[in-house]
């Protein structure tokens, strides 16, 4: 690893997340001339889709894992050699204007400054509250994944998962070659789902190959046996200190109870919004997604200037969007820079405008077909909506009917979203209660405000924190 | 709840955990290596003292938190083990150490 | 409900009074503003506080102690209305001293603010090293506390309880709250009040202007003048711990589900609610020269509020004379004052007018004195 300027303190560009997007944007700025630094909270590049790709690559398992994973292979390589300074195991917990940024290390806070950044923290998935989700052993689908990935571990009993979307399929595909066994399948997608997403399917026809990857998917795993139960709408964990069974209903009235060990769950991605939150930049409600993403311009700069967000944070779309995602992001800053002329910056701009173009033409089908389940928002009122401060929805909705106060009035007199995650597993829940109650659309309703620090910190690392230094 | 697919072999270190001494893998995250524990649990809450295990993997949940070598609340799914790592399985409220 | 009184303001110092208003049986509306607006109310520390109170207004420092005096039976009333538990403890407060120096100066302060008060029995003592780590045996003191002043009559509550059982008393005595109902403008009409909101008009005989950093706008149209300006308060608060602080530090106390929370700075920074990192390096700083284990804690959260400052730093409470009906109180002691407000101002506005003992805390303190 390049470590020209590992003294520096200050960088042109400072990149969170080395994800794809991260990682895309980390080659394309260095290419250009800028000096980089990424700061990761993994301890090695490829985020959460290539998670441990170097390690695994150096295993069997990396045939196991599909070609998608594989193609991080290159990806880590090209980025460990591009020149940035590269600090995983960084916990970003704050960043003020000019810019300089806070992070922890080695047990060590210090501040870093920069004249641009780049957020590519991707995404986490939506969460799913209903009642016993806060059991050992209810985990989501991409955990295992990560599991698998990382640790090379699979459930040790035949595992049940409840979700829809692309990732519980990738994963079952995964977990049976790895040898892993799976108890059953409750499919939650909706019925008559499909009608209204087969309308976006003409422009999703360019990822034919990803239609049929897919549907191969559904298919093997029909073959391999275990029960598959569609439409479940509703769930609920039970067990004493650990989760020991689990209930389900699907949409026919289908129900029953299961003896269960790990459950995973899985209802989508949604793109991780708290840098950018905390940085002031605006956002909007996207409708397909279900969930806010930053206002972008083309270029995916926030309506905050030399920010940008790129990745799935920006919009749930995948390695293959991020990528391109990262380059323009890099390219614009680095043109905003100095480094790079305009009009070259347009110029190879449009290509990867293209490519993202065609990266995200499934989606909107994906989005439609695995649009989640209206229970997903309306958990029943003994759940735990907050899992940090154990709040249940009932609380919420009785304190939310009280003269309609908005998020923040809510987390005041509930403390919802007072805990560590900061309403990063409560947030999208919360905001669904109170636009039921109060007869508000959800886009209305608004968000915590987001506070530092972003991710834990000591008051003694504080304390110790190094005087303001200059920028270079 | 999770087992591992493969032996460790020479990749293999020492972990305590509770003060017991386990097998882990060098690299792989505490979060995973509490998930292979006969317990399941790895933390009660500060809140009501509830039983609660790593959920999300990513270090969005909080659920993962621990003592590692005496310094507490940490989140186990970012952290890799080390040989001779002391984990402790935090209960209820912390204790403010003297 | 055709109210007899509109408060403004549905932060502490507002919903005291409307709370105190509707147990005497007024038909009270609450309005509130936006869920992002600034909010003082969601900020506070949470000291119930007496010690070191009023140098230099020995009317405040009456006041004050009289709201601690009805505290306790204000927060029972409270508690017994909404089955909200405060959690006010009255115990005693510490500020704790650094130093040889810093023990003599607060003792000094100290004696200062006692001999303003003339007559009375002693509240307050100072405490040397040893006697405080009596008092203390958990907490670890660094080795600069010299030891601290002790008020008697010091406590804490849980502010937003507070503040949650305000709104939610208020409901239960029949009076109303409307969330995001800002107040445009106001205008007389006839003898009534209206109220410009966006999109409604509302009308009361009677209101009462307690919209923190927002009054001075509002009351100039009623002929109240308030001269308020905004200081940022900066306060960190840490995860939960098993109990360690029994009693609560200014500055720093451990609430009842064990965060601790450390602050607060002074910031003369406009309207800009948002933190600094060097203000949590600070706080941090101080937080671990007077017990330094909590350095190794961890921060969960640091926030910042904006008081309501007036330029002496005391109350304003006053009623309109161009335009009677019309009141005006803010303050930056909104928990401590409650029981004040709720209990004496609320009876004064329901009685129609301030009496005399209020005058010290009438605006015209402000003015420039007129050339003979």
């Amino acid at each position: 690893m390049s470590n020209e300027h590992s003294d520096l303190s200050h960088t042109d560009l400072l990149i969170v997340g080395a994800g794809p997007a991260g990682m895309a944007a980390a080659v394309t700025a260095r290419r250009h001339g800028l000096s980089v630094r990424v700061v990761d909270d993994q301890p090695a590049p490829g985020g959460q889709i290539w998670r441990a790709v170097e390690t695994v690559a150096a295993t069997p398992r990396l045939a196991r894992l599909g070609e998608a994973y594989r193609a991080g292979v290159d990806r880590a390589a090209a980025f460990r050699a591009c020149g940035a300074l590269y600090e995983p195991q960084a916990q970003l917990w704050q960043i003020e204007p000019g810019f300089r940024a806070f992070l922890t290390r080695e047990g060590r806070a210090r501040s870093v400054t920069a004249e641009a950044i780049i957020l590519a923290t991707g995404a986490q998935e939506r969460p799913v509250p209903f009642p016993g989700w806060t059991l050992p052993g209810v985990l989501t689908v991409g955990a295992a994944q990560i599991l698998l990935k990382t640790a090379d571990s699979v459930p040790d009993k035949p595992v049940w998962i409840a979700g829809c979307g692309p990732l519980p399929l990738l994963y079952m595909t995964q977990l049976l070659a790895a040898g892993g066994r799976i108890a059953g399948f409750l499919d939650t997608t909706p019925r008559g789902r499909l009608g209204p997403a087969l309308r976006h399917l003409p422009q999703g026809i360019a990822r034919f190959g990803d239609l049929l990857k897919g549907l191969s998917w559904s298919l093997a795993l029909k073959r391999a046996g275990f029960p598959i139960i569609r439409h479940v709408a509703e769930l609920r964990a039970d067990g004493d200190g650990r989760l020991e069974s689990l209930r389900y209903r699907s949409q026919d009235g289908r129900e029953a109870q299961v003896a269960a060990e790990v459950l995973l769950v899985h209802e989508g991605v949604v793109p991780n919004i708290h840098a950018a939150l905390a940085l002031g930049c605006a956002m909007q409600w996207n409708a397909g997604q279900h969930c806010q993403v930053p206002v972008l311009d083309a270029w995916g700069e926030t309506t905050q200037a030399k920010i940008f967000v790129a990745g799935d944070g920006a919009g749930i779309g995948g390695a293959e969007a991020a990528e391109p995602r990262g380059r323009l992001a890099a390219l614009r800053a680095a043109s905003k820079l100095g480094k790079l002329d305009e009009g070259a910056a347009e110029t190879t701009a449009r290509t990867e405008r293209a490519t993202l173009a065609r990266a995200l033409a499934l989606r909107p089908f994906l989005d439609a077909l695995y649009a989640p389940r209206p229970q997903v928002f309306a958990p029943a009122d003994e759940t735990l909506v907050c899992r940090c401060e154990e709040v249940t929805a009932g609380e919420l909705r009785s304190r939310a009917a009280q003269g309609r106060p908005g998020p923040n009035q809510l987390k005041a007199f509930t403390r919802a979203g007072m805990g560590p995650c900061q309403g990063r597993q409560c947030g999208y829940t919360m905001a669904h209660i109170v636009a039921a109650v109060q007869g508000r659309p959800v886009e209305q309703v608004g968000f915590y405000r987001i506070r530092p620090p972003l991710k834990p910190v000591t008051l003694g690392e504080l304390a110790s924190l190094d005087e303001r230094e200059p920028a270079a | 709840m999770f087992r591992k697919l493969h032996d460790p072999g020479p990749a293999t270190v020492t972990v305590h955990i509770d003060g017991r001494p386990v097998r882990a893998e060098a690299g792989e995250s505490i979060a995973a290596l509490l998930l292979r524990q006969p317990e399941g649990w790895s933390r009660t809450t500060p809140v009501s003292e509830s039983r609660r295990a790593p959920y999300c993997m990513m270090g969005v949940c909080f659920e993962c938190l621990v003592e590692v070598d005496g310094q507490g609340s940490v989140q186990g799914c970012l952290t890799p083990v080390q040989d001779g790592m002391s984990v402790t399985r935090q209960q209820g409220r912390r204790s403010l150490s003297a | 409900m055709r109210p007899d009184i509109i408060v403004i303001g549905g932060g502490t110092v507002g919903a005291a009074i409307a709370y105190g208003l509707a147990r005497r049986a007024e038909k009270v509306l609450l309005l509130d503003g936006e869920d992002g607006d600034f909010r003082a109310a969601r900020a506070n520390f949470g000291l119930v506080w007496l010690q070191g109170k009023g140098l230099g207004m020995p009317a405040y420092q009456a006041l004050t102690r009289h709201s601690i005096a009805l505290w306790r039976a204000f927060s029972d009333g409270l508690e017994a209305e909404t089955g909200t538990d405060l959690c006010y403890e009255q115990n005693g407060g510490l500020v704790f001293c650094l130093g040889e120096d810093g023990f003599e100066k607060r003792r000094l302060e100290m004696m200062r603010l006692h001999n303003q008060r003339g007559a009375g029995e002693p509240d307050w003592e100072m405490l040397d090293r040893q006697a405080l780590e009596r008092l203390l045996p958990k907490a670890g003191l660094g080795p600069d506390v010299s030891g601290a002043s002790f008020g008697r009559h010091d406590g804490h509550t849980n502010p937003l309880r507070l503040l949650a059982a305000l709104h939610g008393g208020l409901l239960r005595l029949g009076g109303g709250i409307r969330h995001r109902s800002r107040v445009e403008r106001i205008e007389k009409a006839g003898a009534d009040f209206r109220l410009v909101l966006a999109g409604e008009t509302l009308s009361a005989p009677r209101i009462v202007i307690a919209a923190g950093l927002g009054s001075a706008e509002l009351g100039r149209q009623v002929g109240l003048d308030v001269p308020v300006h905004p200081e940022r308060g900066q306060v960190l608060v840490t995860e939960r711990l098993a109990p360690f602080l029994p009693l609560p530090v200014s500055g720093l106390r451990q609430t009842t589900e064990g965060t601790v929370m450390i602050g607060a700075t002074k910031d003369r920074v406009g309207l800009d609610a948002s933190t600094t990192t060097e203000a949590a390096a600070g706080l941090s700083r101080k937080t671990v020269r007077l017990i330094p284990a909590l350095a190794h804690v961890g921060l969960v959260r640091q926030w910042a509020g904006l008081r309501i400052m007036t330029p002496d730093s005391y109350p304003i409470y006053a009623q309109s004379e161009s335009h009677p009906g019309a009141f005006v109180a803010l303050c930056h002691s909104g928990v401590t004052l409650a029981a004040f407000h709720a209990e004496i101002l609320a009876g004064a506005i329901a009685a129609g007018s301030l009496p005399e003992n209020f005058s010290p805390f009438h605006q015209r303190r402000f003015d420039v004195p007129q050339a003979a």
